[in-house]
């Protein structure tokens, strides 16, 4: 923090000074802090801030209205009166099709869908990505490359042959196929990912490790596991917030008693049957995006690296 | 790797093995997934399957009725006016606030993470609570009504003409935090000595974003175009969530259009048909880009 705030000060008399040269002195400095800059600057981020705030508010209020409260106020005014009603309903009794025991059902669904997901994907990308570092193959790059394009192909165009190919083996519907999906569409990221990541360590060490006679899985599990820590938090947070807020593969890859929880969110907000209760929508709707929302403000600077490492090519 | 201690040369097939077997994943998946399930997609567009895939060739025939449905047109049109204006908005939207972030701001930390935390919520939920806010009877329409403007009409997401800008609204709230992020890392990585030569050039700031910065920050903007585009073109849960394609087929995107015809309407050959549509809109996207990004270096 010292550094950043001498850093500041300086920049302030640097700004000052340089000031001075353009326009040359004309009395008393105005205070920096209210400038018309500053206020323009602020007023502009604070603008957009309450536009990005503004559906969160409005999820949060809506949830703990009452529905005759819903009805009769605006969506922006706080609840007169707080109730959790809606939160349990949205939980626990909310219906869709015949179910009605809530978006539970659709929680754990997703929670078990997650684990093993989370899990398989970034092991097989873990291991690709340093094969692909560290012991190149002919032809290696060529696979890479392919997968890298493989990332831009729309996912509808490789739906189909993958509904086929599950079913070949007997997992089509089940949790187990959901799984090798995730792990296929996850591949490119995270292999990329990986492999910059184990490319970035020092190859000396690598080299080392060869020298002592240690073969492929002893120096992956001896020397690259503990060493890349950040790297694989960085990959579960990817693959945990891209997981749980999948709706295609879990709408296409599974049978509505394994609906992961957004299709069935989709499901229970968008019936047709029935009054709309938009209490209870919202309340289901915070609690689907509860997930992700928590590993995000947890994560924080690691989620900003994971996307920047995610998006940008390495 | 493994001691085989040979006298003859080793065999370059046993050569890493290990390597090799660990990477069958990745191989198989590149090839036989990405590679493989794009052309086997592709080959079966030219077939009238149906219920089942069938290997019977009809020639251009399901795409002459892809492009003769008036559906498949609604859908294509909303993608151009989606992708062309979310493109720039973001672009420009996502620019500004880096910009602005820039400014050796305080509780940067603080705005980033408010400009950043719809990227991690899913597009169902982005798309469900834009529909309530955009409820045309308590909505945003609604209290501007009962402030008294009486025949104040906001209602996007009813309204067949302007609905695919009610879910550009709710796109642009999820995704502008991420070019943000991009653009912000573009401008950190410039160096500091250019702001400050173009300060003692007396150079006004706007110029220096606008001659010297921008144009040297070509490569992200790049890159954050291929990124949004790419994901303009799936476009699909946003959709089904804020309006169900609806008013209509008034807010019907490809992506819909091949999920519903390969699951729900059990046309196969349609769906395929409009799939490799969307395969070739990417490639002439990506394949440019490729060109310029690794076309002169060795790579990729």
């Amino acid at each position: 923090m010292a550094n950043i705030s001498t850093l500041n000060t300086t920049a302030a008399g640097f700004d000052a000074v340089s000031d001075q040269v353009a326009s040359g002195p004309r009395g008393r400095k105005p205070r920096r802090t209210l400038s018309p800059r500053n206020i323009m600057l602020y007023g502009t981020l604070f603008v957009f801030a309450l536009y990005y705030l503004l559906p969160l508010y409005v999820m949060v209020v809506t949830s703990l209205k009452g529905m005759p409260e819903v009805r009769m106020g605006n969506i922006f005014s706080p609840p007169m009166e707080i109730t959790f009603e809606p939160w349990v309903k949205a939980w626990a009794e909310a219906c869709t099709g015949l179910n009605c025991d809530g978006l539970s059902r659709g929680f754990w669904n997703s929670v078990r869908i997650l684990v093993p997901s989370v899990v398989v994907s970034i092991a097989v990308a873990s291991v690709s990505g340093y094969a692909l570092a560290n012991w190149r193959f002919k032809g290696s790059e060529f696979y890479f490359s392919i997968l890298i394009i493989g990332a831009f192909i729309p996912y509808q165009v490789m739906l189909y042959p993958v509904v086929i190919a599950l079913r070949e083996i007997g997992v089509y519907g089940t949790l187990t196929g959901l799984v090798i999906v995730h792990t296929i569409f996850g591949m490119p990221i995270l292999t990329l990912l990986f492999r910059n990541y184990f490319a970035s360590l020092p190859v000396e060490l690598f080299k080392a490790a060869r020298i002592d006679g240690a073969g492929f899985w002893q120096i992956y599990f001896r020397i690259m596991l503990p060493m890349s820590l950040p790297i694989f938090v960085v990959a579960m947070i990817l693959q945990v917030t891209g997981i749980w807020n999948d709706f295609l593969f879990g709408v296409v890859f599974t049978r509505p008693d394994v609906y992961p929880m957004t299709v069935q969110l989709n499901n229970i907000v968008n019936s047709v049957q029935g009054v709309k209760e938009y209490n209870v929508n919202m309340a289901a709707t915070l609690l689907t995006g509860a997930v992700p929302l928590i590993v995000y403000f947890l994560s924080g600077r690691l989620f900003v690296r994971g996307i920047a490492a995610g998006a940008v090519k390495g | 790797m493994t001691g085989h201690a040979p006298a003859k040369r080793p065999n370059q097939l046993f050569r890493n093995l290990t390597a090799k077997i660990a990477s069958i994943p990745m191989i198989l998946i590149a090839l036989g997934i990405f590679l493989g399930g794009s052309l086997w997609t592709v080959v079966y567009s030219f077939t009238n399957s149906k219920l089942l895939p069938r290997a019977s060739f009809v020639g251009f025939d399901q795409f002459e009725r892809l492009w003769s449905s008036s559906r498949w047109i609604i859908s294509i049109q909303n993608l151009a006016i989606y992708g062309i204006l979310s493109l720039i908005f973001s672009m420009v939207i996502g620019f500004l606030l880096a910009a602005l972030m820039d400014q050796k701001i305080r509780f940067e930390n603080t705005f980033r993470t408010i400009f950043l935390y719809p990227f991690a919520l899913s597009f169902i939920v982005t798309g469900l609570v834009w529909q309530w806010i955009l409820n045309p009877e308590f909505g945003i329409q609604g209290i501007v009504r009962s402030l008294g403007w009486e025949s104040f009409s906001f209602d996007p997401l009813y309204n067949a003409d302007i609905v695919i800008y009610g879910i550009l609204i709710a796109g642009l709230w999820q995704g502008t935090g991420l070019v943000m992020c991009l653009m912000l890392a573009g401008l950190r990585g410039i160096d500091e000595d250019i702001w400050k030569a173009a300060r003692v050039d007396g150079i006004p700031m706007w110029r220096t974003y606008l001659f010297i910065v921008i144009p040297m920050m070509r490569p992200v903007f790049i890159t954050t175009l291929v990124i949004i585009a790419s994901g303009i073109v799936k476009v699909y849960d946003l959709v089904v969530a804020q309006t169900s394609g609806g008013p209509g087929n008034a807010s019907e995107v490809p992506a819909k259009y091949v999920y519903d015809y390969m699951f729900q309407a059990q046309n196969l050959g349609q769906g395929f048909a409009a799939s490799t549509m969307m395969l070739l809109t990417v490639a002439i996207i990506i394949i440019p880009w490729a060109y310029l990004e690794f076309g002169g270096k060795k790579r990729g």
